[in-house]
Formats: C-alpha cells, sequence, structure tokens
C-alpha cells in the first residue's frame, strides 16, 4: 500500500505545555500515499503531533521532516507549505463563522493564491462534490457540524495537497454525517493517488478502515502497524480490544467490558414527562412536536444528526428556554426554570465544555458543591470522593481550560453530579472521549442508574453506547422519528447494527440527499506554487482585507458603532468640554453693608463670568459653603469699608478663591483682579470726571486664531484626533486576538500567508472604516458644529489618512502580544486614554509637558497630529508648513506595523 | 447563613480566583493604580507652565530688554528674542503661544507719558493656557513699566487693594488636583471593564448558561460580580490614596479618607452596573470595547474633573446629574480637598447611592430578559 519513503519522519520529538509534557522521544515514520492514523486516548498528544507535522507548532525537541525537508527550517516550511493541508480539532475551528460557504472556500483560494477563474471553477466543484452547493450562501455558522467539517475539508483541498491532516474530523458529527465526510476523503484520495491523509481519530470503527496506524498513549506510541496486525498481535477482534490490549499493563487494570444489568422500574414511574412540546425560532422550527416518556431510574439516550434539536428539547426539559408550545412535567410538577428545588434534583451538562477554565479543577468541583449547599463538613470529603470516582485526583491542581478535552469532559460529569442529583440530563457528553474514558464513564452512569436509581436521559452520537441505553430515541430535522428499545429498532429495520438502522432511518426521512460529485484535481501544470515564492503577496492581504470589513459589515452594531460612534462622541465632547470659565458661584460676607460696599459686589455681580448666591452670614458660613463646593469665589468685605474709603483710609477686601481645581482657581484670579482694576477706573472717572491712569503704559491682546476665544473652536481640532485613536486602535487590538482566542489565528500557521499579509490585511480593513469615520467627523465638525477648516481639506485627509494607519497599527501591537480580548481591551483602553487625553497636547501644550510625560508624548503619534489638526483648522496652514510633523508622524506606520509583525508568531508556541 | 447570601459569596470568590489567575489584567490594574497616576498627574497640567513666549522687540531699550528678562519659569519659559518676520510662522507651528510685541520708541512714549501699548499676540487654540498667560503678561510687563518709572513719574495712589486668598490648594500646584481626578477616572474605568468584561466573556465561554442550571439565579449572579470587582477596585484606590497621592506625590488630603472610600464604594455600585449592563448590551467583546468607550469617556470628561462643570452648557450639566461619576467628582474634591465632613457631602452619598440602585435596577431587568433569550 505504501509506496516511496515516509511523507513524516519524526525523531525523537518532545514537546511540553510548562511542566506537563505532552509527547517525549517520538520517533515515528508515517508512510506515504496511504490513509494514516492515531488512534488513542485524549490528552496522549496527538495533536500536539498532528500540528508539529503541519508545521503549525514550534519544534521543541527532535526532527520532524515532512515531504522530504526539515521542518525547524523556515524556508523549508515555507516551500512545503502550499502542499500541506490542516484542519485542526474542533468543528469549524478555521472557519470564519459569520463568512457564508462560499467566501470561506474563496478565501482559502486566495490564501493560496488561486485566480479568477480556475478559482471560481475549483470552488463551485468542491461546493457541488460535497453536497454544500444548495448552501453556498448560508452563513459558516449556520451549519450543522458534519456540514462544517464538510467545509472544513473543501478548505483544505482548495489547493490540492499533497499531505492532508485531519485532527478529529468527525468528532462530534452523526453517523449519516461522518459515514458521507469518508466517502469524500475516499474519493478525494482515488483521485489523486499519491495524496498522503494523516488523521488523528477517536473512533475505533473509523480507524479500522485505515491502512496504517499508530497507537499512542502517554506521549508516546505503544505500537504502528495496519489494523489487522495490530488486531493479530493482541489477539483480538476489534480495534477496541486491541488498543486497549496494546496499553501498558497499570493502564489496563480493572479494564473490562461494560455489563448493563437490565432495568427493573416501574413502568408508571415517570420522572419526565413531555407532550407535542415544541419550539421555532422565528420562522424555523427547532424542535416539532415530540412526546417523550422516561421513567424513573432508566437509562434513556437520545440519538440524532447535529442540529436537529436534540439540545432544544433537553433545554426544554431543564427550563433553561420556554417550549413554544406543549408542555413538559418533570417528576409529575411542570417544568419552572425559576425553581430553585427542581434544579436541585436534576444535574445538567452542557454540550460544549462550560466550566471555569481560568480555575483548577479542584476549584470547580468546590465552588459547585458551595452553590448546592452541601454542608460544610461534607463538602471537602464529596469532592476527594468526586475526584477519585472520576479519575481525576491527579488533575486536582490544573487549570481546568488547560486540561484534553476527554478529562474536562469527566470533570463536567463530576460537577454535574456533586449534589447526588436525581435525575441527570446530559448533553453529548463523551463527544472527543477516548474509548477507555468512555466505558469508564459508562460505568459511572450505569452506577448512578442502577445502583442509586438515578434517571439518566443522555444524548450522543456513539451507536455503541446507544446500544447500551434501556430505551432510545431516534431524532432528526426536530422530529422523534423512531424510540423503542435498541435492540427492537435495529429488529425492525432489519439491520445488522444500530449504526445501520439509524442511517436507514435518517435516509428514510431525508430521502437520498447525498451528491457524488467529481472532487476536483488542478490539471497538471496548472497548478501554481500555492504563492510559497514571492515574499509579499498583495492578493492574500487583500483576502484578509476583504474577510475583516465583510465581518464588521455583518455586524451591526459593530458597523454603527465604528462609523458614528465618533461622531456621537465629538458631538458630546464638543458640546460638553469647555475651557470658558463662566458661571462661577459667588456670595459676599458684606461686614458692613454700606452704599459703598453694595456699589462694589453690585460690579462684581454684574460681570457674565459671576453668579451671585445668596449672602453669607458669618466666617463659619463661609468655611462651609466653600467647603461644600457650593461657592467658587467669597468676598469679604470689612467693616467701616465705606466709612475708611470716605475718610481716605486704605481699605483691603478679602478674597477667597477655591483652588481645589487650579486651572480654575488660576483663571478666577485673573477676573477678580480684572474686575476690579477696572472697577477702580470707573471710580475714579465718577468721582473725579477723568479717567484714571492707573499704568505708565497699555497691553494689547490679541487672541490669534480664535478671535472670539471660543471654546468649540479650540476643541474641535484637538478632540478629532483624540477620536481617531480610540475607536480605529480598539477596532485593530481586537481584531488578531480574537482569532487567537477563537482559533482561526491557526490559518496564518497552517497556509503561507506571510504576517505582514495577515496584519496589514487586518489594518487595511480598519484603517478604511476609519477613514469613513473621519469623513463623518469632519461632516459634522464643519457644517453641524460650524467649526470651518481653514487649511487644505485634502492636507487634512492625507494626515488623518496617516494618523489613522498608526493608531490601527498601534492597536496591531497590542493584539500581537496579548493572549485574550479582556487584556487587549483593557490595554489599548488604558494606554490610549493615558497618552492622549494627558500627554498628546489636548489640554496641555506639548511643549509645556515635564518628565516622563514629555518623553512618552513623543512617543506616540497623538501630539503630531494634533498640532497638524490644529494648524489646518485655525491657522490656515499648508503642506509647506506642517510637512516637519507629517513626516514624523508617519514615521509611526512602519515602525508599529514591523513592531507587531516581529511579535506576532507565524507558530504556535 | 443565608442561601442566597452564600451563593452571591461563593460566586464573587470565584470571580476572583478567575481574577488572580488573569495575570495581564493584574499587571494592568497595578499600573494604572500607581504608575499611571504618578506620570499622569506630574505630566500634565492645565494651568500655565512651561509656555513658550517670544519678544519682538523693536525698541531695543533698557526697558525692552526688561520685559524681556522678566519671563522666567515655573509658568514661562525664558523669552526668546526673535524677528518681527518669524512671528507668524512660530505662532503657526505651535513653537511658542506668546509672542510680545514692544512697539518703537516705547521707552521714550512711556517716560513722555503718551501711554503706549504693548502687543501680545496669543495662540488662542489652547484656551486655558492662553487666558491665564495673558493675566500673567500683564501682570509682568505693567510690573516692569511701573517700576522702571517709579520715581519718574507719580502714580495714583490704590486705596482699595484686594487680598487674595486661595483655600484649599494656595499655591495652585496641578498634581494635587490631576492625581485625585486620575484616580477616580481609574475607578470608573476599571469597574466598568473589569464587570462588562466578565459578562461577555461568560457568556463567549457559555458559563452563564451553565450557571442557570444551578440553584442560582440572575440577581445573584449579578450582585457577586458588583461586589468581588468592586472590592479589587476599593482596595487598589485606597492602596493608591495612602502610598502614591499621600505617600509619593505628597499631595495633602484634608478630610477623612474612610468617608471618600465610603463613598467610592457607592460610586463603585453604580459604575460595575454600568458595566453589567454593557457587558448585556453587547454580544461579543469587540462591540463591548465600542460601547465601552462611548460611554466611558464622556463619564470621565464631563464629570467635572477635568473642566468645570459650571461651565458646560445646561442640558450637559442636566444629563451629567444622572452620571455617579458627576456627584462622585464633587464628593472626593469635597473631602479631600476641602476637608468636607458627613454633614456636608450627605446629599452626595445619597444621591450616588439612589444612581446606583437605578443602574443596579436596569442592569438587572436587563440581564434577566438576555439570560432568558439567550439561552434559545
Amino acid at each position: 500500500m505504501t509506496s516511496g519513503g515516509p511523507v513524516a519522519r519524526l525523531g525523537g520529538v518532545g514537546l511540553s505545555y510548562g511542566k506537563v509534557e505532552a509527547v517525549s522521544g517520538v520517533t515515528l515514520d508515517v508512510p506515504a500515499g496511504c490513509m494514516a492514523g492515531l488512534i488513542g486516548p485524549d490528552g496522549v498528544g496527538k495533536s500536539s503531533l498532528l500540528a508539529l507535522i503541519a508545521g503549525v507548532r514550534v519544534i521543541q525537541r527532535g526532527t520532524v521532516e515532512v515531504l522530504g525537508g526539515d521542518m525547524a527550517r523556515r524556508d523549508h516550511r515555507r516551500a512545503v507549505c502550499p502542499r500541506i493541508a490542516y484542519m485542526p480539532q474542533g468543528l469549524g475551528r478555521n472557519l470564519y463563522m459569520t463568512l457564508s460557504v462560499r467566501e470561506n472556500i474563496t478565501f482559502f483560494g486566495n490564501l493560496f493564491d488561486l485566480r479568477g477563474e480556475e478559482r471560481t471553477r475549483r470552488v463551485d466543484e468542491l461546493m457541488a462534490a460535497t453536497g454544500l452547493a444548495p448552501f453556498a450562501d448560508r452563513p459558516a455558522g449556520k451549519l450543522s457540524g458534519g456540514m462544517k467539517q464538510k467545509l472544513g475539508l473543501c478548505c483544505a483541498l482548495i489547493h490540492d495537497p499533497d499531505l492532508l491532516i485531519l485532527d478529529e474530523p468527525t468528532t462530534g458529527v452523526d453517523p449519516l454525517s461522518r459515514q458521507q465526510f469518508w466517502k469524500l476523503v475516499g474519493r478525494v484520495r482515488a483521485r489523486r493517488a499519491g495524496m498522503s491523509v494523516l488523521v488523528a481519530t477517536a473512533y475505533m470503527e473509523e480507524a479500522e478502515r485505515f491502512d496504517w496506524l499508530a497507537a499512542m498513549d502517554a506521549g508516546r506510541v505503544l505500537a504502528t502497524g495496519s489494523p489487522a496486525e495490530l488486531m493479530a498481535r493482541t489477539g483480538t477482534a476489534d480495534l477496541d480490544a486491541a488498543f486497549i490490549g496494546l496499553l501498558p499493563e497499570e493502564r489496563r487494570r480493572g479494564h473490562q467490558a461494560v455489563v448493563v444489568a437490565p432495568w427493573s422500574g416501574d413502568a408508571a414511574d415517570v420522572a419526565i414527562e413531555a407532550k407535542g412540546l415544541t419550539k421555532k425560532f422565528g420562522a424555523f422550527t427547532a424542535v416539532d412536536h415530540v412526546d417523550l416518556d422516561i421513567r424513573r431510574g432508566e437509562i434513556f439516550g437520545f440519538l440524532g444528526s447535529n442540529g436537529c434539536g436534540k439540545t432544544t428539547t433537553m433545554k426544554m426539559l431543564t427550563g433553561l428556554i420556554e417550549p413554544t408550545s406543549g408542555q413538559a412535567r418533570l417528576f409529575g410538577s411542570p417544568v419552572d426554570a425559576r425553581s430553585i428545588e427542581s434544579r436541585r434534583r436534576v444535574g445538567y451538562m452542557t454540550q460544549s465544555f462550560s466550566l471555569y477554565g481560568e480555575l483548577s479543577v479542584r476549584d470547580n468541583l468546590m465552588l459547585h458543591a458551595r452553590l448546592f449547599h452541601i454542608p460544610r463538613e461534607r463538602r471537602a470529603a464529596r469532592v476527594a470522593e468526586v475526584l477519585d470516582h472520576f479519575g481525576l485526583a491527579k488533575y486536582a491542581a490544573d487549570a481546568s481550560g488547560d486540561l484534553p478535552l476527554g478529562i474536562r469532559q469527566r470533570l463536567s460529569l463530576a460537577v454535574a453530579v456533586i449534589h447526588d442529583p436525581e435525575m441527570l440530563i446530559l448533553d453529548e457528553p463523551t463527544s472527543g472521549v477516548d474509548p477507555v474514558a468512555r466505558d469508564g464513564f459508562w460505568r459511572l452512569l450505569i452506577d448512578l442508574s442502577r445502583n442509586r436509581g438515578v434517571t439518566i436521559f443522555i444524548s450522543t452520537h456513539f451507536m455503541n453506547e446507544g446500544e447500551r441505553c434501556d430505551r432510545i430515541s431516534l431524532m432528526h430535522a426536530g422530529r422523534v422519528l423512531a424510540c423503542d428499545a435498541p435492540a427492537a429498532i435495529v429488529e425492525a429495520h432489519g439491520a445488522a447494527s444500530l449504526e445501520e438502522a439509524f442511517i436507514d432511518v435518517l435516509r428514510g426521512s431525508m430521502g437520498e440527499g447525498e451528491s457524488e460529485g467529481e472532487i476536483p484535481v488542478a490539471e497538471a501544470g496548472a497548478a501554481s506554487d500555492g504563492g510559497a515564492g514571492r515574499r509579499f503577496n498583495p492578493r492574500r492581504m487583500f483576502a484578509f482585507m476583504g474577510r475583516e470589513l465583510r465581518e464588521v459589515l455583518r455586524d451591526p452594531v459593530r458597523l454603527v458603532f465604528s462609523l458614528l460612534g465618533s461622531v456621537i462622541l465629538l458631538l458630546v465632547l464638543g458640546y460638553g468640554i469647555t475651557f470658558d470659565v463662566e458661571h462661577l458661584r459667588f456670595a459676599v460676607l458684606d461686614r458692613d453693608d454700606s452704599p459703598e460696599s453694595r456699589d462694589y459686589i453690585y460690579n462684581m455681580s454684574g460681570s457674565r463670568y459671576f453668579d451671585r448666591q445668596s449672602p453669607i452670614r458669618s466666617t463659619a458660613g463661609l468655611d462651609r459653603r466653600m467647603a461644600d463646593g457650593e461657592l467658587a469665589v467669597a468676598l469679604e468685605i470689612p467693616p467701616d469699608y465705606g466709612k475708611d474709603l470716605r475718610a481716605g483710609r486704605d481699605v483691603t477686601i478679602g478674597v477667597w478663591i477655591d483652588g481645589s481645581m487650579p486651572f480654575r482657581g488660576e483663571t478666577i484670579r485673573g477676573y477678580i483682579e480684572g474686575l476690579h482694576a477696572q472697577y477702580l477706573k470707573d471710580l475714579t472717572l465718577r468721582s473725579t470726571g477723568i479717567a484714571a491712569k492707573s499704568s505708565a503704559a497699555g497691553i494689547q491682546v490679541r487672541y490669534r486664531y480664535n478671535q472670539g476665544f471660543e471654546s468649540l473652536y479650540a476643541m474641535v481640532p484637538a478632540v478629532l484626533p483624540l477620536l481617531l485613536v480610540f475607536i480605529p486602535s480598539i477596532l485593530t487590538a481586537l481584531g488578531v486576538v480574537r482569532e487567537k482566542e477563537l482559533g482561526s489565528i491557526t490559518n496564518v500557521y497552517a497556509t503561507p500567508v506571510t504576517r505582514l499579509e495577515f496584519l496589514l490585511g487586518k489594518q487595511g480593513a480598519y484603517v478604511l472604516v476609519s477613514m469613513v469615520s473621519y469623513l463623518g467627523l469632519m461632516a459634522v465638525s464643519v457644517f453641524w458644529l460650524g467649526v470651518p477648516l481653514k487649511g487644505s481639506f485634502v492636507t487634512m485627509t492625507l494626515a488623518a489618512l496617516v494618523f489613522v494607519s498608526a493608531t490601527t497599527g498601534l492597536g496591531l501591537v497590542f493584539s500581537s502580544f496579548v493572549r485574550t480580548q479582556v487584556a487587549a481591551l483593557a490595554g489599548t483602553a488604558v494606554i490610549t486614554l493615558l497618552v492622549t487625553v494627558t500627554f498628546s497636547g489636548l489640554t496641555t501644550p506639548v511643549a509645556s509637558l515635564q518628565g516622563p510625560g514629555s518623553v512618552l508624548g513623543q512617543l506616540f503619534p497623538m501630539s503630531y497630529f494634533i498640532t497638524i489638526s490644529r494648524g489646518l483648522f485655525t491657522k490656515a496652514l499648508h503642506f509647506g508648513n506642517i510637512w516637519p510633523d507629517f513626516l514624523k508622524m508617519a514615521l509611526f506606520v512602519p515602525v508599529y506595523t514591523l513592531a507587531s509583525a516581529l511579535l506576532l508568531r507565524k507558530q504556535e508556541k | 447563613m443565608n442561601r442566597r447570601l452564600l451563593n452571591v459569596y461563593n460566586l464573587g470568590i470565584k470571580e476572583l480566583r478567575s481574577l488572580w489567575r488573569d495575570k495581564v489584567m493584574l499587571l494592568l490594574i497595578l499600573w494604572v493604580f500607581t504608575g499611571g497616576i504618578y506620570t499622569v498627574s506630574k505630566a500634565a497640567s492645565q494651568e500655565l507652565h512651561n509656555a513658550p513666549i517670544a519678544v519682538v522687540d523693536h525698541d531695543r531699550s533698557v526697558l525692552s530688554e526688561r520685559i524681556v528678562q522678566s519671563f522666567y519659569g515655573p509658568y514661562f519659559l525664558p523669552a526668546e528674542r526673535i524677528d518681527a518676520a518669524k512671528e507668524d510662522a512660530g505662532l503657526d507651528a505651535g513653537r511658542y503661544i506668546f509672542v510680545l510685541d514692544v512697539p518703537p520708541d516705547f521707552e521714550k512714549d512711556v517716560l513722555a507719558g503718551r501711554e503706549p501699548d504693548v502687543q501680545v499676540n496669543i495662540d488662542a487654540t489652547s484656551m486655558s493656557q492662553a487666558f491665564i498667560g495673558a493675566g500673567y503678561i500683564q501682570n509682568i510687563v505693567l510690573g516692569e513699566v511701573n517700576a522702571f518709572v517709579a520715581g519718574k513719574r507719580e502714580s495714583a495712589d490704590p486705596v482699595i487693594a484686594t487680598e487674595a486668598h486661595v483655600k484649599f490648594n494656595p499655591n495652585l500646584i496641578s498634581f494635587w488636583f490631576g492625581s485625585v481626578m486620575e484616580l477616580i477616572n481609574n475607578i470608573t474605568m476599571l469597574s466598568i471593564i473589569l464587570t462588562g468584561a466578565a459578562v461577555v466573556r461568560e457568556r463567549e465561554y457559555g458559563t452563564l448558561e451553565h450557571l442557570l442550571v444551578m440553584p442560582v439565579d440572575a440577581i445573584e449572579i449579578m450582585l457577586a460580580k458588583v461586589w468581588s470587582m468592586s472590592l479589587v477596585v476599593l482596595a487598589a484606590t485606597a492602596m493608591s490614596l495612602e502610598l502614591v497621592v499621600k505617600g509619593v506625590l505628597g499631595v495633602p488630603v484634608a478630610g477623612a479618607v474612610p468617608l471618600f472610600l465610603l463613598g467610592a464604594l457607592l460610586q463603585l455600585f453604580a459604575t460595575s452596573s454600568i458595566g453589567i449592563f454593557l457587558g448585556t448590551v453587547a454580544r461579543n467583546m469587540p462591540q463591548l470595547g465600542l460601547i465601552m468607550i462611548l460611554v466611558i469617556l464622556p463619564l470621565e470628561l464631563l464629570s467635572g474633573g477635568v473642566t468645570p462643570r459650571e461651565s458646560m452648557p445646561r442640558a450637559v450639566q442636566m444629563v451629567m446629574e444622572v452620571a455617579p461619576t458627576t456627584h462622585f467628582v464633587a464628593l472626593a474634591q469635597a473631602i479631600l480637598y476641602r476637608g468636607a465632613g458627613f454633614s456636608i457631602v450627605w446629599p452626595r452619598l445619597l444621591a450616588i447611592l439612589a444612581i446606583s440602585v437605578g443602574f443596579f435596577a436596569a442592569a438587572l431587568s436587563l440581564f434577566r430578559k438576555s439570560l432568558a433569550r439567550s439561552s434559545g
């Protein structure tokens, strides 16, 4: 079967995550041109090994040779990258959920430098061949699990790889889809004889059909060979048993076939009862008149394809969703989501891992033990018991999010039973869990059911699990197709196994919907080099840019906020922030109350700067009202003010200024001095008839650029740059981290796209969005707020373009080294707010800054753009005046982009 | 103990543990409450500081020379003597904020009693400096001129003098103000980010749904987030106030710190409710980021912590009455700078409390609704 040398050759490969050794000393030759499989429990290093072979992960120890070259070498990785296709674990993990089926495939085509007609042809052919053509315009996020995997395969096949790496591609997919998936892979291989396929799988019945297998356990390879060889070596009849036979003695101990004692309960004692249960989401009927009755102590299985309504039904039975019609009863009383009591009687395990990944295994259990109010004295014992029972003791201190899927699922179950519920509702609890662990899991369930009388309602994809149930119901498209004991169903369909019976039932209800189109193969010579040769390929950059733009356009909230957010803020801040100090509240402690003192007070009250408040009665009142913040200024006119004045004696008026806001205090002092001087002049004029010469010279003040001294004119040119910082940088910061968190970053690792193409593509999209927002800002500034742009609009737009390129670049820098969206969000918000509001000349000219602030101010592009914006708005400057600032600002663009390219990794570490 | 209280306590502990694991976030919190406050309050000031000034001297006399020499720190940088031709370019480029123009024969005219004018050109794009600077320049120039002519001419005796006392911050030191206002900004921002992100993250990871099948309800989940995140921020605030503001920066705090912290606690109750509200409205992290900026910026800039509230348009003032930060800023200023006690600030405390309850109720109702919807 194998031809030529191995497609991948591993020598002494080791890989550790922190202190945990995932792979140790693996030496392995994977034969070329055949179906090769990695089998073994979860967390034994299968995925890590595949990632190393795909070049997605950094090699820590040992050598990895793929397609005849060393994967540790960057040039080799570049060269072979277009010949490898990698589909990571998890349903549609490398797909973009907001993009349609066609857009996803086209996107991958672009990454591999397929062009124009050829690309369109291949996309069409792939969709036809996989039966996805009718769903071409449906977003990937709305596909069923099976369809997502088919789409993932299309995306992987678009560039005709020589090595196809599939990491658990059928985990969590229903049997019909699974069958179709493998047929598809078989057809691909039939067309492309030389292609090697390397698969990791947890389904032993799938692995039985492979040409070559490597059985793995605890980071090591146990044995290699064809399935027949492995079975012969262990003297077993099926691969499940063979694998267990290969395990070292201590792992095998205690393992035996799962035996289910027959259920012997009262058929009339019903635990769950559903009648005509229906749920509609808009026009879509998710669950259509489902009737169920589950008896106390029974194990009831729920089998069905993805998206057929199993989860929705289970949620209605737990009270998480209100049914549209029909009713559900739990232990004889209607399901009530608010009933805390019924929640205590039911343990529920959701489909996806939904525990706190950042908490340790023990902390998760303790938290739930507390939430279910297990008394303190029993709590620790109960947690220890559960840890032991579920084989979690050795992981107790590990963060649960870092554990392999199988162990996380075990933890989920442990959490669901921590409070000894009478009923367990388990939504696909064994998806992705290996056979040994699954058998262990089932032994636990059987024990709970038979010995403790717990009713178990479980949904699953595994037929052998279905066979263990007392009764099962087969569900499809929201309807229950069959409901009986497994043996009875098999018999009724005259099938050999439950899987056959199920596929038969599904076919019967769907009709023969499978397509058998030709899998396209590029004509010889027509295939490009996949773009590996060129360093920078604008096509790939535009692919990322287009993808990003589509995502923004399809998220109305993001679109509206990124476009209008700035405009709204401009209005709020433009009107709200003002440096005019007016309406200052002042009051007088008039100890004299003479015509002269009232005259002085009258003079103050006439000013537009001051609003007079009720008079102050005493010194204590003055202190209190100033401490309260009610008064900004207080005047104290001494006793006998009028008398002394008339007698020509010097008098002094006490002025108390609230200095808690220094700049306001400063301004108040200025006002008081001015008003006082004016008063003296007037007084002399009134008494002597001649204007007093208070000084030998005069001062003529001219406020330039803003003759009216209006706050708006000063604020708008400064707020504009501020707004072009926040939203653009936050948008890009989340752009990259989001892909890291959601997993699609794998596409950067696994395809020939370079870091620069990826980053510039992302940035380009947000520069475009931000420029639209900029135009909105300008329109509002000029036409609504009426702040004229005295300089050239073209220069301003050009400067804004450069500035936005810099600020989006700043966001990229953050997102390149931060791991979580929260950190990216907080980091960007803190730094940009800090730098912009304080250090960039918004309130204080950069020239006046001192200390670290002045350095910080220079290190970010904001200060330059504020100068440019002010210059163009108020000073009618042109490019000839501003070019030094323009150049400095432009310098930030390549610096930021390069910094993010250096910080971003092309491989996972 | 009461079952509900226990749940709230346990869920809150869970939040704290999660936060403890997020080292980046912890570092960030540490930075904004220490280094962040220090840099911001030391660097920026809205009053006049090291303002660049230039003089175009057409007179070249003893008096004009004296005027040139009379500008020095901390308000002004030493004045530069420039050509008339460079005046516009210098102002255009923002090199100078003030340019004085001393006319020819200025000294002669002064001595002859012709009252010549010195022209001051001011770049009014930075308004606060422009205005305050104009006042200083007037005082400085006239002071020099009057001193120069003193004895040579007789000036009118002023009969009325003012004696200005600046209360609470006699030397008008800007970082006394800036440090505390930055502290308040951080309280607002972090409490909103922390709770908002906590809600969105739980939804994105599906743990929110998981909580709903537990015997806990929405109000417990929410209260747990509110108390735990408030505790973190409150502890950071107290530490920052003692160590950074009072310690390193040496800002004299007039009033009772516990009273201020009580206010901060109420404020946190309100802002973390806002955070939950935003986290519920947003469907994912990018949305939260955008919505947050739109809420935090006005909360910080329009609350009276940056520019005086009384100068804002009436409508803005009215709207900002329902923002907790407005009252908190006023409260903080009253307690920390002016030493106001409970008898003075209680109406503010009451206002924040009322606003908090309002926001909490709104957030709770939305949160409940969204839980009912999101599980679909």
